[in-house]
């Protein structure tokens, strides 16, 4: 049997995934955070001062909740909400902000730079650096900065610099780019965020790592409030972070099921979605070798998502690894499955899902019909919608 | 012996300093790039580097960017990259073709395939930005039965041992950085090039090419002091992107890079 806890290696490799794919000036850095974070990954005051903000600055633990409206609704297998909604600036997004933060003050680092796609990581950034006082640049594609408006602002009442990206598909992927650009930059006192479980190594690792206290609350939550282990884990992906973070503390019982939800968007055959790996190829991109949206040459396509924060062309390695080995599903909610989740969980539960998340609830309301009565989904309820009340409102023709 | 070591060779004889100028293929126009080249070597280039387009170019500036963006945009791909290459060939058997490029566009062509290819085009090295001698030994080992070099780079952040490991990695030549940031950068800091070079030149025998922020003589003539070769790149595929025909890219490169490619070999 596997086990999982084995990986990465020690160059970052999940079996032939992740891996540093990075451009020479980059490496003394990342060679540089690969040995910080080493370090402090095992170190007493550094993770203690970690989980003392995780629970007095996020909120945490995040309660684990029985949707039982929800469950009743849909007639299947219980439904269990992971409320990371209900985080500091509303998403699971900050754990790892939190985490990144205090390595950036460790290793004396001025500046803080992150790339958004939704906002969500970008406003998680912009708080912790406020916290700190440290500068903070923030890369969103111009298409993003529209659709995400309250958070550009939001990141601004913060005192972050939001620098709108207009190179490419002015998306997720070139505010990546350009982020990485800023890096090999300003490579000398500078702090890259990184988002998602994806990037080079460390990050792919790093991320997971500190999102991972999900997925061990879930546990413990369940088994307090059950007993025993759920017998299915839901999460939705785009890089993947927040599956990541549940699915880590779970990868060795492999009495439970995990299921990734990718975004179908308008359909798998209109070649309008983000579904990496349903339909993407080995390739590299982003620091890292994993499943990859390309043309027949290679070159990144665009992606589609009624949710920006699924709207990537690639997704952590991790991930890649877990689908090759079988110990994770990856399946789909296109946009329509996600709009009616987030429109029944907000009717049924009082609960405004992210977009994202709705993705997650989509699968899980299907996966719950599945399944007989009384067995146990943990869906990641991994942000809370209010910052999708307005697309909502606009796709539905309604004029606030 | 390869077309980079005979080249090296003679320009070493010649006490000359080699002109490496980059151009992103099918940029401004796929018709163009072929004869672009030509010109280039006509005006003193010594090595070509060919910029193979992708979509996402993280480690290059907005000129390299825009100029890949409106080659795919223009049909560019990589099998197109290698026929302009054959096509070079068929009136240039001695200067030698560097690819430089992305990994992703090479992992979906499959590595054997575009290495096998990339050699009956005849090129003769090639570049990829994001793949770290870590993590190439597969394709090593392909450019090496194919009689292909694999360029790596050195950066500023580079560390010796590092550099000692990259070199002991490298064939044809090494490209050494001269600034950190993405290409098209400016303000390069020439004052403390000249140790960072002899440390260099001290670990190896290859010929080391120095690149990044060089865009005209003076800066030319400022890092060739300390290499063999000097490439320049998002200068120059500025100038390019402005030419609407063949007759402008030639009177371009004439009063671009010819009296570059003249101050270096009076050196």
């Amino acid at each position: 049997m596997t086990n999982y806890y084995d990986f990465p290696d020690v160059k970052g490799h999940f079996d032939q995934y992740g891996g540093v794919f990075a451009s020479e000036t980059l490496m003394k850095c990342l060679n540089e955070l690969q040995v910080a974070y080493k370090k402090y990954k095992t170190d007493e005051a550094f993770q203690s001062e970690f989980y003392y903000d995780l629970a007095h600055y996020v909120g945490r633990p995040s309660p684990l909740y029985l949707a039982k409206r929800l469950t009743q609704n849909v007639g299947g297998a219980n439904i269990w909400l992971k409320r990371e909604d209900l985080n500091h600036t509303g998403a699971h997004k900050i754990n790892n902000t939190v985490g990144q933060i205090l390595l950036a003050k460790a290793m004396g680092k001025k500046r803080i730079i992150a790339e958004t796609g939704a906002g969500q990581h970008g406003v998680a950034t912009a708080t912790v650096a406020a916290r700190l006082g440290l500068k903070c640049v923030v890369y969103m594609g111009e298409v993003d900065i529209q659709r995400q408006a309250i958070n550009v602002y939001r990141m601004k009442l913060l005192g972050a610099e939001v620098i709108s990206v207009k190179s490419g598909s002015k998306t997720l992927k070139d505010a990546l780019n350009e982020a990485m650009r800023d890096w090999v930059t300003n490579v000398d006192d500078t702090f890259y965020i990184i988002g998602t479980v994806a990037g080079p190594a460390p990050y792919p690792e790093m991320v997971r790592d500190f999102n991972s206290v999900v997925g061990r609350e879930a546990k413990k939550q369940f088994n307090k409030q059950v007993g025993g282990l759920p017998d299915a884990i839901v999460a939705c992906v785009g890089g993947g972070s927040n599956a990541m973070g549940i699915f880590h503390a779970f990868l060795n019982d492999e009495t439970v099921k995990l299921y990734g939800v990718e975004a179908e968007g308008k359909g798998m055959s209109t070649g309008k979605h983000a579904a990496s790996i349903n339909a993407g190829d080995v390739g590299v991109l982003h620091g890292n070798r994993t499943y990859v949206m390309s043309d027949e040459d290679g070159q990144i396509i665009e992606t589609h998502s009624i949710s920006a924060g699924l709207d990537y062309p690639g997704v952590g390695p991790e991930h890649a690894f877990l689908n090759d080995k079988g110990r994770a599903k990856y399946v789909l909610a296109n946009d329509q499955e996600a709009l009616n989740a987030f429109h029944l969980l907000t009717e049924v539960e009082g609960i405004l899902p992210a977009l994202e998340s709705s993705h997650a609830v989509a699968y899980g309301i299907k996966l719950s019909q599945k399944l007989v009565k009384g067995k146990n989904i943990i869906v990641n309820l991994s942000g809370r919608g209010d910052k999708d009340v307005h697309t909502i409102a606009a796709l539905e023709g309604i004029n606030l | 012996m390869s077309r980079l070591s005979k080249k090296f060779n003679k320009l070493k004889e010649n006490k000359q300093k080699a002109l490496i100028p980059f151009i992103t293929a099918g940029h401004p126009h796929p018709l163009m790039t072929v004869p672009t080249m030509h010109a280039l070597v006509k005006n003193g280039a010594s090595i070509i580097e060919l910029g193979m387009p992708f979509s996402d170019p993280m480690a290059d500036g907005a000129v390299i960017q825009q100029s890949s963006e409106e080659a795919i945009k223009k049909g560019m791909t990589l099998s197109s990259v290698l026929d302009l290459v054959s096509e070079f060939r068929e009136n240039d058997d001695k200067t030698p073709v560097v690819l430089m490029g992305y990994l992703n566009p090479i992992e979906k062509f499959g590595y054997q395939q575009f290495v096998k290819q990339a050699s009956e085009s005849g090129v003769d090295a090639l570049l990829i930005v994001d793949m770290p001698p870590e993590e190439s030994s597969e394709l090593l080992s392909l450019l090496n039965q194919y009689n292909l070099s694999q360029i790596f780079l050195i950066a500023p952040t580079t560390t010796r041992k590092r550099q000692q490991y990259i070199l002991s990695k490298s064939a044809g030549f090494i490209y050494c950085v001269a600034l950190k940031g993405v290409t098209g950068s400016n303000n390069v800091d020439y004052s403390d090039l000249s140790e960072k070079f002899n440390t260099i030149r001290s670990l190896t025998d290859l010929p080391i090419a120095i690149g990044f922020g060089v865009k005209d003589v003076n800066s030319a003539l400022a890092v060739a002091q300390y290499g063999d070769a000097v490439v320049i790149g998002s200068a120059l595929v500025k100038k390019l992107g402005k030419c609407k025909n063949e007759k402008e890219i030639k009177k371009t490169i004439k009063k671009f890079i010819k009296p570059i490619s003249k101050a270096l070999n009076k050196e």
